[in-house]
């Protein structure tokens, strides 16, 4: 796809007025980082607030088109406790196919609106396969909204709840996995305290011509950086947080993925999920392979791909994801390995550039995970 | 005496050795560096072999042998302080000392002023 193919999310101008340095990624232009760096782009945003443009991944409502719950048509192909999802509140789930493989993540919030309708949000890279598949496997029971037409921002760090609040006081309201409506300088915004950087923050979807002022708004607070792809992925991977397409695709199970905590305890014993079958006995009999985290002893860096050896050479798995973590200051490393090798700390060998180096199964996160799950009163 | 590569690499020759580093412009491309894998000392390299390895946050990359010769010297102190390849590239960020094998390959590189033109062109 040559640049002038790429789609540029509404806040494009800010990014390059921005100093923001633009790649293809899942068909959109996006900046991998700006300026300040991938470094400091990560470390401002574990001790401060960083903003993320995170419009080019999908959000649609998912309604119901027979007048019963919609979260009960999406259980039959997701393993998360949907349908108790009380309004405003929300959940990570998986999209499986029939061989209980995960075609993607997502996020789904149950809305105020009376009918039960859904919020949805997807991976970029998936968007039009996950709405594709939702609309072959339920088509009838549901209809889909895209909001093509709106922004989504994520504003991640500890300082995130004081800017966002000095906006809206009532957002330091919400928990962890909550979601509302909020009037955001005069504009009507759902606002969800989640993320995907392990910190405490919001997400907020705002109709895409509002957006470039809200974002500006944002950022002249002086605890507000733009943050960009590259420490994205970083704190997303200290945060042992999972990369669609990466740590897991269509043939690994969320057993393998080490995501069953997705997994509904009712919707465990009832199995009414589609590639229950595996899941079960994965469950039951534990999985031939495991995600696991990793630390390699030494400062290189592990990368996706590189393959990994027990202490006689065997090549037992290979990493997912990997690079270097700022906060913790090394290099991090996710992988799969036989669960035979899965427990921490146990020693495996990691295959960069033809040299086999010494590293360890080790617990994620790697960085604490500060989520505000409780209110403080 | 300076010269460059159009891989983005700087060599100081003096007495025979070339003192090779990468140039601001490419530890700029590079973004924060957290990663350098040195040759080994008496290693010997034709032009244009991998020769060292410098990794940002983002990508690894190869540095390559900008001449053909024998590694003399390394500079260790990236093996703890790779940063230092982004806040000094053409002083203290020096990678590896390589002898001049063949003299005829020098007319290959490009002086200070060749090399800026060089990359005020891929701008």
């Amino acid at each position: 796809m040559t640049d002038e193919n790429l789609l540029k999310t509404p806040l494009y101008d800010l990014h390059t007025n921005a100093g923001g340095k633009m790649v293809p990624f899942a068909g959109y232009a996006m900046p991998v980082q700006y300026p300040l760096g991938i470094m400091k782009e990560h470390l401002h945003c574990r001790e401060k607030a960083g903003l993320f443009d995170v419009s080019h991944m999908g959000q649609c409502y998912i309604r119901s088109t027979d007048g019963s719950d919609p979260a009960k048509a999406l259980e039959k192909l997701m393993p998360g406790a949907l349908e108790i999802l009380k309004p405003g509140k929300m959940r990570l789930t998986l999209l499986l196919n029939e061989e209980g493989g995960i075609e993607d993540d997502l996020m789904i919030t149950r809305t105020f609106e009376a009918d039960g309708t859904l919020y949805v949000v997807v991976n970029a890279a998936c968007k039009d396969k996950d709405y594709g598949i939702l609309e072959a496997k339920l088509g009838s029971q549901i209809a889909i909204e895209r909001l093509d037409g709106h922004a989504l921002l994520a504003l991640q760090g500890p300082k995130a709840e004081a800017v966002l609040a000095s906006l809206a006081p009532e957002i330091a309201d919400l928990i962890f996995m909550e979601s509302t409506m909020v009037t955001l300088e005069g504009t009507v915004c759902r606002v969800s305290r989640c993320g995907y950087t392990g910190e405490d923050g919001y997400e907020i979807s705002i109709p895409e011509e509002e957006a470039p002022a809200f974002a500006e708004r944002l950022l002249r607070h002086a605890d507000v950086e733009w943050i960009g792809l590259g420490a994205r992925d970083s704190l997303r991977l200290e945060a042992g947080l999972c990369l669609s397409g990466h740590d897991f695709n269509n043939k690994i199970s969320p057993v393998e993925a080490n995501l069953t905590f997705v997994l509904g305890k009712a919707r465990r014993e009832a199995g009414d999920f589609i590639g229950s079958e595996r899941i079960l006995r994965e469950l039951a009999n534990g999985a031939d392979k495991k995600l696991v985290g990793i630390l390699p002893s030494g400062r290189a860096p592990a990368r996706e791909g590189v393959e990994i050896a027990d202490n006689d050479g065997n090549i037992i798995g290979v990493v997912t994801s990997g690079g270097f973590g700022p906060t913790l200051g090394g290099p991090v490393a996710m992988g799969y390995v036989p669960s035979d090798f899965s427990a921490d700390g146990t020693q495996i060998n990691l295959l960069v550039r033809g040299k086999s180096l010494p590293a360890k199964v080790a617990k994620t996160p790697f960085v604490e995970q500060r989520y505000k799950r409780k209110k403080i009163s | 005496m300076l010269k460059f590569t159009e891989d983005h690499e700087w060599l100081n020759i003096e007495g025979g050795v070339a003192t090779v580093g990468i140039t601001d412009h490419a530890q700029n491309a590079l973004g924060d560096i957290v990663f350098v894998e040195l040759p080994e000392v008496n290693a010997s390299f034709d032009k244009g072999a991998d020769a060292a390895v410098v990794e940002s946050v983002k990508a690894a990359s190869e540095v390559y042998a900008p001449i053909s010769g024998i590694i003399t010297e390394i500079n260790d102190v990236l093996e703890g302080e790779p940063g230092k390849v982004n806040s000094s590239p053409m002083d203290d960020g020096w990678f590896f000392k390589i002898t001049v094998g063949d003299e005829s390959e020098l007319a290959e590189l490009m002086d200070e002023v060749a090399y800026n033109e060089f990359v005020a062109g891929l701008e």
